[in-house]
């Protein structure tokens, strides 16, 4: 069985899985109970300077019967007394010493206030140290969180200042609510920071009620934009994640990353791990089904581990990053056409409409005599379940004019129906990269640009 | 006192056995469908509702639109979403359900027509006024299709029916359990309110004659359904209750509704299934059906057979039914003979041949028949040409005598009758009837 053991940045927990900073790490017997379910840590719901919160706090997003496929807030940092929260902390990490207790921090952008925030969390007997510079709502209207994240000197200068006097490892929390997410890392870096976490949420409008025409939630009549989590936010939480461990200087420095955004599942976990994080933080997923979640994450990681052959966690952070690419980089001789399988096809045609109306014209309706039918072509007499399903066409893809664009792919229902055949496409490998050092004038000029395609067999129809 | 009691026991003993969808339950199942392209359940759909575009309007909670694009192919939305055989028609292609469960299309055209019905939204107003007469006669599905279309052209649509309410089967002959009396009244009402003039207690050859009708119209559409249940021909006859009229009381009489202790339910299509249900749910302790044939021949569907099997009907297949022995002007039992199959009849189905010495005795002491109707005899009557003793039409639903059109079960020479097919002639044929006004101006 997978050792799911990490240490990162000096912190240690017994699994990868840490409670992110937020409503479920908002107090003691919460925590508590998240380590008697299993969690491998927490990162406790930020302290700081004093806040009241509203109510319908959270707005969320749900599509096709899906509840929360995202969650948006305008919660605060902790409302609960600076000293509960401290107390609270000292007795979670004394009950519990092998699990990583990870206190987030916010105060105002003044250097003895800092100061003071970190040595009291250092007497808790805390593990680590998260500064909150993600906040989008809320606190960032007084200085604090996104308004110190989005500006990489104030990030960097704050960073000074608490690493004059951490004596425990410092993550950075950096917001994803910027044009590059390069930049902040570099900062925090610069500032000695032992580690950055990323994504805290997206700003956001959840929508609007048509009955009401208030905003949701509705907050006594108004309501604003709020921070944005979940499964929706996965994609851009990746795609964060291995900027960093792309660019040079924070990926060269091999700064510990710790990941989140809209991890769910242990596939989700597998993935941010693929591509460079090295301790995992989960919120929304909690938030929908409790603490009970962190079972499978641990579960199906560790199956997945073992199926791979992978035994340390460490095995499998990063070992996807260098698959990160740009366009630039990508072979443009590689192709690959759409193939349906006609046994596992249920004839839903989701395919021929997405290609036919907004894709490559590729794939023809074929009737049991082999011709090319157009859709709608039976009789208006014609009914019943035999004739509907009996006379039914299939879908076939022209692959001599499919382009491989995985459009059909990715709308077909069914599991390993259509597959995208890579097929040699008889021209050496070459990358727009490489066209743009050799031959300049293709990638400016279209009639060189035809006389390429011409000379390499390329038609596109 | 106990008056009250037995109606209402009765009330919900027949009432609607689904329950109507919520608003999560349908907002799931709709989210549920693929969206198929040129969809297999349109297709497969008599009336060829557009299924996945209504199922995404509900999906979308534009609950109104939803109900529009219903009731664009079919008038009766509201009926054909309770008694349609879905399982033959729309569910029955839906790709899910190779796999899967497919979706459930009828509970969900369910849900957008009890919300337009229930707010009383008017969705389609009577054409600008053309001037031009049609004649209808008989008030079920068929005739009630093609008033609505007509009048939604702007025609003038006199509908006669010789019942004293119409609706035809959805009124008076399909069972409470599946469709409400209230569903098939308030379409009746729908067609009214587009312009339809309903005279009801007037009957074709009693009350006027066909050529009244061609004097004063300028086109009939004849939807008169079939004729009564046929006699079995064996003695005792006089006992026997007929399906129908067994099924019309429990809708608009059901507490004088008698129900006997042991009944016995001559056929095995869908009335006979239907008549088996009341008898179970109103009381009787032992309901048996008798069929000449074997359950593979029966021309029930088979969720109906399902169905019934579950209620804890018996069935005695193979039997044929002899006397019905009565004591006293009670009945006491059905006297049956038991078959065995033989070569294929006419209908292509196995004939049953009698065994000899076979005969046995069924106790019974009420005896109800649903064997059938009878073929249309206003159609050699009115000395229209038939098929198979149903009323003959062309393409355009015209009979032999021009500007005479037909539809619904009278005109039932090939495939099973239904409502939503009669929906369908009904459409058609007023499109018909709409082309030939235009054409002679």
């Amino acid at each position: 069985m997978a050792d799911l053991s990490i240490n990162f940045a000096g912190i240690r927990s017994p699994n990868p899985f840490w409670l992110a900073s937020a409503p479920p790490s908002n107090s003691g017997m919460q925590v508590h109970r998240a380590f008697e379910a299993g969690w491998g840590g927490a990162v406790w719901k930020t302290i700081g300077a004093p806040v009241l919160n509203v109510s319908n706090r959270y707005g969320a997003w749900h599509y096709g019967g899906q509840k929360m496929v995202a969650i948006n807030n305008v919660e605060l940092i902790s409302d609960r007394p600076l000293e509960v929260n401290l107390r609270e902390i000292a007795q979670v990490k004394r009950a519990w010493p092998d699990r990583a207790v990870v206190v987030s921090a916010m105060v105002e952008s003044k250097p003895e206030t800092w100061h003071d925030i970190i040595r009291r969390i250092q007497d808790t007997g805390a593990d680590g140290i998260e500064l909150n510079y993600g906040c989008p709502h809320g606190m960032s209207e007084r200085g604090m969180g996104s308004a110190v994240g989005q500006v990489p000197e104030y990030c960097e200068q704050i960073t000074r200042w608490v690493m004059e006097v951490a004596k425990i490892p410092v993550i950075v929390k950096l917001t994803p609510n910027i044009s590059d997410i390069v930049m902040p890392a570099r900062a925090a870096l610069a500032a000695g920071a032992n580690a950055v976490s990323l994504i805290n949420t997206l700003n956001s409008i959840i929508g609007v009620d048509l009955d009401t025409l208030e905003i949701t939630p509705n907050i006594g009549g108004k309501g604003g934009h709020g921070g944005y989590a979940g499964p929706a936010v996965k994609p851009i939480a990746l795609n964060m994640l291995a900027a960093l461990g792309k660019d040079s200087v924070v990926g060269g420095s091999k700064l510990p990353i710790s990941g989140m955004g809209g991890i769910s599942t242990w596939r989700d976990a597998a993935e941010f791990l693929l591509l460079g994080a090295s301790s995992l933080q989960v919120c929304t997923a909690v938030m929908h089904y409790g603490f009970r979640i962190v079972e499978d994450l641990c579960d199906g990681l560790s199956n997945w581990m073992d199926e791979r052959g992978f035994t340390k966690v460490s095995d499998v952070v990063g070992r996807s990053l260098h698959r990160v690419s740009d366009f630039n980089h990508l072979d443009l001789s590689f192709r690959a056409v759409a193939r349906i399988d006609q046994q596992k096809c249920i004839r839903c045609n989701l395919c021929y409409v997405g290609c036919n109306d907004t894709a490559h014209q590729c794939i023809d309706l074929i009737d049991k005599d082999g011709r090319v039918v157009q859709p709608q072509s039976y009789n208006i007499q014609a009914n019943g379940k035999e004739e509907a399903v009996n006379s039914r066409p299939s879908v076939h893809v022209r692959e001599e004019d499919c382009v491989g664009c995985r459009l059909c792919y990715n709308v077909c229902p069914v599991e390993d129906c259509i597959h995208m055949i890579e097929e040699p496409s008889g021209r050496p490998p070459v990358t727009w990269g490489q066209l743009s050092e050799s031959q300049r004038e293709v990638t400016e000029d279209w009639e060189k640009m035809q006389e390429y395609r011409q000379k390499m067999g390329i038609h596109i129809h | 006192m106990a008056d009250i009691e037995r109606r209402t026991e009765r009330a919900d003993a027949l009432g609607e056995l689904l329950p109507p969808l919520t608003r999560n339950e349908a907002a799931v199942e709709a989210a549920r469908c693929l969206m198929c392209y040129d969809a297999p359940c349109t297709h497969a759909c008599p009336t060829h509702i557009d299924i996945p575009k209504f199922i995404k309007k509900i999906a979308t909670e534009n609950l109104r639109g939803s109900a529009r694009t219903i009731l664009e192919s079919n008038l009766l939305g509201a009926t054909c979403a309770r008694v349609c055989p879905v399982q033959e028609l729309c569910e029955g292609a839906c790709v899910l359900g190779t796999e899967h469960k497919p979706i459930a299309i009828g509970r969900l055209q369910r849900h957008a027509m009890d919300f337009v019905y229930a707010k009383g939204t008017d969705l389609f107003q009577p054409g600008e006024a053309t001037g031009k007469k049609v004649a209808i006669i008989g008030a079920g599905p068929a005739g009630l299709s093609c008033a609505g279309e007509l009048a939604k052209r702007g025609h003038s649509v006199t509908l006669f029916e010789k019942r004293d309410l119409a609706g035809g089967l959805s009124t008076y002959g399909i069972i409470g359990l599946r469709e409400p009396i209230e569903v098939a009244r308030a379409e009746v009402a729908m067609i009214e309110k587009l312009g339809v003039k309903l005279e009801t207690g007037k009957e074709l050859e009693t009350d006027f004659t066909l050529a009244d009708l061609q004097a004063n119209f300028g086109a009939v559409f004849l939807s008169v359904g079939l004729g009564a249940t046929p006699g079995l021909g064996i003695p005792g006859e006089e006992y026997i209750i007929d399906g129908l009229e067994y099924i019309e009381q429990s809708k608009l009489d059901a507490p004088n509704l008698v129900i006997g202790r042991n009944v016995v339910v001559i056929g095995a299509g869908n009335t006979a299934i239907d008549c088996a249900t009341i008898a179970k749910r109103l009381g009787a302790s032992q309901v048996t059906m008798v069929y000449r044939r074997t359950e593979k021949e029966m021309t029930a569907y088979a969720h109906e057979y399902d169905f019934i099997k579950r209620e804890g009907v018996s069935f005695c297949f193979l039997t044929q039914p002899v006397r019905v022995h009565a004591e006293n002007g009670m009945v006491n039992s059905l006297e049956c003979l038991r078959m065995s199959l033989g070569p294929a009849d006419a209908s292509g189905r196995p004939s049953p041949q009698p065994v000899a010495g076979s005969e046995f005795f069924l106790p019974a002491d009420q005896v109800v028949k649903a064997i059938g109707q009878q073929k249309p005899s206003l159609a050699s009557r009115l000395k229209l040409k038939t098929e198979k003793g149903f009323i003959q039409v062309n393409a355009n639903f015209e009979t032999s005598l021009p500007g005479i059109y037909a539809g619904g079960d009278c005109i039932r020479a090939r495939g099973a009758a239904s409502t939503v097919r009669a929906v369908q002639d009904g459409k058609l044929a007023a499109h018909s009837i709409h082309e030939r006004l235009v054409a002679h101006g």
